[in-house]
């Protein structure tokens, strides 16, 4: 336990998760993991492949179910939500950014960074909002490009503003610079970095690059499902 | 996600695979247009039909051999029975009666020759079937009394005999290689190849037997047309002449009809049940090219689900419900089917224009009706084969798991 003042936005307690392959065969990718991130935070998770890091991802991004313990997500028990309950969380608590972008090839940088809302409980001046994201990442000028005709740095951009876009809890953050060249991969960082000192944003980013890690407040490393160390930079 | 949205970015979807979005409606265009042709067809050919048989006489009532149930040695109908009937004591009701027999025979003349049918018959025949003559006369009671070796032809028949339609009375053919006169030529009513009443030719039915079938029974019929006074006295004639036939027939009170009376209502009734159940049955051979169509549209939304993994992941992560994403795809694979539908409508439509046009040109009364409720139908029905295919690879899509769909390469 750390210590009680600010409630943390993440709190994590014995989380498990196993995998069963076949009969007998299990894989422990968590072996109760705890954690707690504050708001406010920049928090980096690194470690092997195969230490479970891509696991607590996805629990964080309630993407997959735990198989044991508890996690609460800005105050939402969420390792006992079902699928439509855990859409909206993601929805509406989670900005997500992906290694790759993940952008919709056929659609504008608006189009794009409007795909949440139209999923949310507030689908009401959606464009207005997309351009306005749009223009806090520096990208006002590129509004109705498509994928294909933004640089890699500035789809990336587009995937943070679209991550932006429903005032989320938390950031997180997969490999954001992986797919970069360091020039734009510290273009991104440094608008990540920029949205957490200025507007007070939570960002988890998950990296195995140690210079990315550095520049976060603090990086927890796993090991064989385990946290094997919580440094404070 | 509003449905507007939804119906956008399916239509943005289907329009950046063209070729394949294309190749997968003409499943269904074929499909809705071979059901909407046929349906069309099939209707135009039932009122041509019933538009014939409505024409061949009027309060007509149809006696045949044998009867309805099994009979043991049923008596054949003879020129006595058409006597019995013809008496006004005995059938009151009963206004006309011809007995009929049919055959096909050789007619010759010069060089000409070929095989029709021709009918033996009294001359009230010519009455009670609606028979008209362009020129001469039809059959007169005394040929039928005398046996003449008289005959009227119809107008394609004077044409392929003599080489004109007209101005052949008095001319003789060799039917069957034995000379009779033209006394007659009918009015042109227009046919087909399998039944064109143009070609046909008549003589009397005494003649006939004579000379052109050979009987077992003398003085045997194939078939008796008695015509009723009036549509109101259809039934008390059917009552009278099944009154006559018992009597001359010899039928003991326990012993069942060996005739039978069909009027002219019940053969309607039989032939449109006839062309309805063709219809449908042509309808639904069409409909498994319909089914083919809704293959294609699985197949290809399967395809479509898998290419589109990652996006589906992403929108999953991004808060789509399950619901959402079964919705998209429904919404894609029903509209690639209603527009198949649209345009395999606008298809079998100018497939009906086709066929009605080469009947009008060649002479078959056929004219294709496109009903409205058939085109109802195949927009409803295919827009239906687009959920019930879309369905599954839908579901496939929906219940992908975020995390796997996500890394899916």
């Amino acid at each position: 336990m750390t210590d009680n003042t600010p409630s943390p936005v993440i709190r994590i307690r014995d989380l498990t998760k196993v995998y069963h392959l076949g009969a007998g065969n299990d894989v422990h990718a968590l072996r109760g993991v705890s954690l707690d991130i504050f708001p406010g935070e920049m928090v980096a998770i690194m470690g092997p492949s195969g230490s479970g890091k891509s696991t607590l991802m996805n629990m964080i991004g309630c993407l997959d179910s735990p198989s044991g313990g508890e996690y609460y997500l800005d105050g939402l028990l969420v390792s006992d939500l079902v699928d439509d309950e855990l859409a909206a969380v993601r929805n509406s608590k989670i900005g997500f950014i992906f290694q790759k972008y993940n952008l919709l090839a056929r659609a504008t940088a608006v189009e794009n960074v409007e795909l949440p809302l139209r999923y949310s409980d507030d689908p009401t001046n959606m464009t207005e909002r997309a351009k306005a994201m749009l223009e806090l990442v520096g990208l006002g000028d590129r509004f109705d490009h498509k994928p294909n005709e933004l640089s890699g740095g500035q789809q990336q951009r587009v995937a943070t503003a679209r991550a932006l876009i429903n005032h989320p809890a938390i950031i997180l953050a997969d490999e954001p610079t992986g797919n970069l060249d360091s020039v734009s991969g510290q273009e991104v960082l440094g608008l990540l970095l920029k949205l957490n000192r200025e507007n007070g944003t939570t960002i988890v980013i998950v990296t195995h690059d140690q210079g990315v890690a550095s520049q976060a407040q603090r990086t927890i490393r796993l090991f064989d499902g385990n946290i094997v160390d919580g440094e404070q930079h | 996600m509003s449905f507007l949205r939804v119906l956008k970015e399916s239509i943005a979807s289907i329009f950046s695979n063209r070729m394949r979005s294309f190749l997968t409606i003409l499943g269904i265009v074929i499909g809705v247009g071979a059901v909407i042709g046929i349906l069309s067809i099939g209707a135009g050919a039932s009122d041509s039909i019933l538009g014939q048989i409505e024409s061949i006489g009027t309060n007509t009532i149809y006696v045949m051999n044998g009867g309805q149930d099994e009979v043991t040695n049923p008596k054949s109908l003879t020129l006595t029975d058409v006597e019995a009937l013809s008496n006004r004591s005995r059938a009151p009701h009963i206004l006309r009666v011809t007995p009929v027999m049919m055959g096909q025979s050789s007619f010759s003349s010069g060089d000409a020759s070929l095989q029709t049918t021709v009918f033996g018959s009294y001359s009230e025949y010519a009455e009670v079937t609606g028979v008209e003559l362009d020129e001469g006369e039809y059959i007169s009671a005394s040929d039928v009394d005398t046996r003449d070796a008289v005959v009227v032809i119809g107008p394609d028949l004077a044409e392929e005999l003599f080489g004109r339609r007209s101005g052949v009375v008095g001319s003789v053919v060799r039917i069957n290689n034995f000379p009779y006169r033209v006394i007659g030529v009918t009015k042109a009513k227009g046919g087909n190849q399998f039944n064109n009443p143009d070609l046909q030719a008549y003589m009397p039915i005494t003649t006939m037997q004579l000379r052109v079938v050979r009987q077992t029974v003398p003085n045997s019929v194939q078939f008796i047309i008695v015509q009723a006074q009036d549509a109101q006295s259809i039934q008390l004639a059917i009552d009278e002449a099944q009154q006559v036939l018992r009597e001359t027939h010899r039928l003991t009170p326990r012993q069942p009809n060996d005739f039978t009376l069909t009027n002219q209502e019940d053969i309607l009734d039989i032939a449109n049940s006839i062309t309805s159940i063709l219809t449908i049955l042509l309808a639904g051979i069409a409909g498994i090219s319909l089914l083919v169509g809704g293959i294609g549209i699985m197949n290809i939304m399967l395809v479509t689900v898998t290419e589109r993994t990652n996006e589906i992941g992403l929108r999953k992560a991004l808060g789509a419900r399950k619901s959402d994403i079964m919705f998209q795809f429904l919404t894609e694979s029903a509209l690639l089917s209603l527009i198949g539908g649209i345009f395999g409508i606008a298809l079998g439509w100018v497939f009906a224009l086709i066929v009605g046009t080469i009947a009008r040109n060649t002479g078959t009364p056929l004219t294709p009706v496109v009903q409205i409720e058939a085109v109802l139908l195949a927009t409803l029905f295919s827009t239906l084969v687009g959920v019930f295919f879309g369905w599954y690879p839908a579901q496939q899509a929906a219940n992908l798991e975020p995390v796997d769909a996500l890394r899916y390469e």
